[in-house]
């Protein structure tokens, strides 16, 4: 299982990367594992405001279909259409394929985020 | 027979097998208070001879389409139904067949709901449909339940030119789905554009309207649409699909679903039903679609085959937040409106539609004629309208009954601010003959 020095990391597993006030999110290597080919991914709206918690997008495999939510609050700034005609690109290289970028409203919300040592742990106790 | 109940001996084996001695033994369980201390208050048997006359007897009771002349619209329609839907829905392959769980052994079903919602789809315009669903009214509230989810707003906006009673069960789906519905008043039968846009805000889903509306008449879908999505809101359109023939699809002006009542193809008026809903959305919706939809695929083999699509994601992975908990369609039904529009054909379809067309207008024009209505709106209707009679409606129709003609409905009944509102409809089987004896019964009565 990867996980990437440098990204922040939400019980949820997801995966965030902090550029200024943007945050690039997706899904980690330990999720996309779980979960198995995925065939489906729903692609938020640009502009729609989240708190931290709602949901943000749909991550369906052929074994299951689960919610990622908002690992920090604020506005839908961009998302990667290009996971709608490829969903299969978060199983190649989940840590290249974010599904959104947040502008984040509370810069404060990423502190309370995992570093890469923290969710490695917390993977084990998952486990 | 296979309807025989069970003997003295077989009941005496059955309790012999579980143990028990006697059937009182086996409701020992059932507290005294609560048990009937007395024979069951029903007449005894009857024999196969008397049974079958007794039921002739009381279906005598029934007023028929057979025997009388319907001008009674409002939601279910008697419309021609070629003899060849009767007759191959009853072939037992059909008619007993078991939902297709199990694609190797159910090709033949599969194949006819892949049928239906192909002509679904190219009727209304609209990427992809499901298997269908209960009735036109459920399918309009599962419609609104889907632009809730899509959009993640909550508010939903009916016209009031909806047929009532699935303006109710949209009410009803809202009240346990947290969505909240207002309704947008009409001004001529037809959608009041201007109140529609005070009442859109940044919270409104959908938008739902009805075309051709519970008055017949149609309803400008392009405008409303426009409006609709300049507030990043939904348009839902429900639609009588034979007036689909000749009015242009609601996917060409702008819907995003189009759910509507399918009794129309094929499907008899049966005393209110069973009768098919439809549904047919924009490709981004497929994954918001209720119950089931089948897929076209090919086998390892490289042979083409039809399998359930998607129904697992609702009813199995995601059953918790699926869109809706509807896991099944109205098979035997849908089956009907595809062999309805198989037989009908494009030509016959329109052929069906411009006769409902003409016919209804040459009645609105006898009737008025007459001197005994006035009519209620000038907004152009396609095969059923309204007017205002100027005496008692009720009484209208008792005499038209005394006449074997069932007469229009009382339309006050759910908008009491159109008094004495008559709604007529004329569907293709209406003669010319019909049409004149209707009118001079009016006449006679009036």
């Amino acid at each position: 299982m990867k996980v990437l020095d440098g990204l922040k990391y939400s019980a949820e597993h997801e995966w965030i990367k902090i550029d200024g006030n943007k945050a690039y999110i997706g899904i980690t290597d330990y999720a996309q594992h779980s979960l198995g080919d995925i065939v489906f991914v729903e692609i938020p709206e640009v502009g729609s405001e989240l708190n931290k918690g709602d949901v943000l997008s749909v991550v369906e495999s052929v074994k299951a279909a689960s919610d990622v939510y908002a690992p920090v609050s604020g506005k839908v700034a961009e998302v990667n259409e290009e996971l709608a005609d490829s969903p299969e690109k978060i199983n190649e290289d989940p840590y290249e394929s974010w599904i959104a970028v947040i502008e984040m409203s509370d810069l404060s919300e990423a502190e309370e985020l995992m570093d890469a040592r923290e969710y490695e742990r917390f993977c084990q106790e998952e486990e | 027979m296979s309807y025989i109940p069970t003997t003295g001996e077989q009941q005496r084996q059955m309790l012999a097998e579980i143990g028990a001695v006697s059937i009182d033994e086996l409701f020992a369980d059932i507290p005294e208070s609560v048990r009937l201390k007395k024979e069951l208050d029903i007449p005894k048997a009857m024999s196969e001879l008397e049974l079958k006359a007794h039921m002739q007897d009381m279906a005598g009771k029934n007023i028929s389409l057979d025997k009388y002349t319907c001008f009674l619209g409002a939601g279910a329609y008697d419309h021609y139904i070629p003899s060849v839907v009767t007759n191959l829905l009853s072939r037992q392959e059909f008619y007993t067949a078991y939902t297709p769980y199990q694609p190797e052994i159910s090709q033949g079903t599969l194949q006819a709901i892949f049928e239906y919602q192909t002509m679904i789809c190219s009727l209304t315009g609209m990427d992809v449909s499901n298997a269908s669903l209960y009735d036109g009214a459920t399918a309009l509230a599962e419609a609104a339940s889907m632009a809730c989810e899509s959009t993640r707003r909550t508010e939903i906006i009916v016209v009031r030119s909806i047929h009532p009673e699935s303006r109710e069960v949209v009410s009803t789906y809202a009240r346990f789905k947290g969505m909240t519905v207002s309704e947008c008043g009409i001004k001529d039968g037809v959608a009041d554009l201007k109140n529609l846009e005070e009442l859109l805000n940044d919270n409104t889903a959908a938008v739902l309207v009805q075309s051709p509306n519970f008055f017949g008449a149609v309803e400008n879908i392009r405008e409303i649409a426009e409006i609709a999505h300049r507030n990043k809101s939904l348009l839902v359109v429900s639609c009588d699909p034979i007036s689909l023939a000749i009015l242009k699809a609601p996917g060409h002006l702008g819907a995003d679903i189009v759910a509507g009542e399918g009794q129309v193809l094929g499907n008899p008026v049966s005393f209110g039903g069973p009768y098919l809903g439809f549904m047919a959305a924009k490709k981004d919706f497929t994954r918001r679609m209720p119950g089931r939809i089948v897929g076209e695929t090919v086998d390892r083999n490289g042979k083409r085959g039809y399998v359930l699509t998607l129904q697992t994601r609702e009813q199995h992975i995601r059953r918790e937040k699926a869109t809706s908990n509807i896991c099944s369609n109205q098979a035997l039904n849908a089956l009907a409106a595809t062999i309805y529009l198989s037989a009908m054909g494009k030509n016959g379809l329109k052929k069906a539609a411009e006769l409902c067309l003409q016919k209804a207008h040459y009645a609105y024009n006898r009737l008025l004629e007459t001197g005994c209505f006035s009519p209620a709106f000038e907004s152009p209707f396609f095969k059923e309208f309204l007017l205002i009679y100027h005496g008692d409606v009720d009484k209208l129709n008792k005499h038209l009954l005394s006449r074997n003609i069932i007469g229009g409905f009382a339309a006050e009944r759910y908008y009491p601010e159109f008094k004495g509102g008559y709604l007529v409809a004329v569907t293709e089987k209406r003669t010319k003959e019909d049409i004149d004896r209707f009118v001079s019964e009016v006449i006679s009565a009036c």
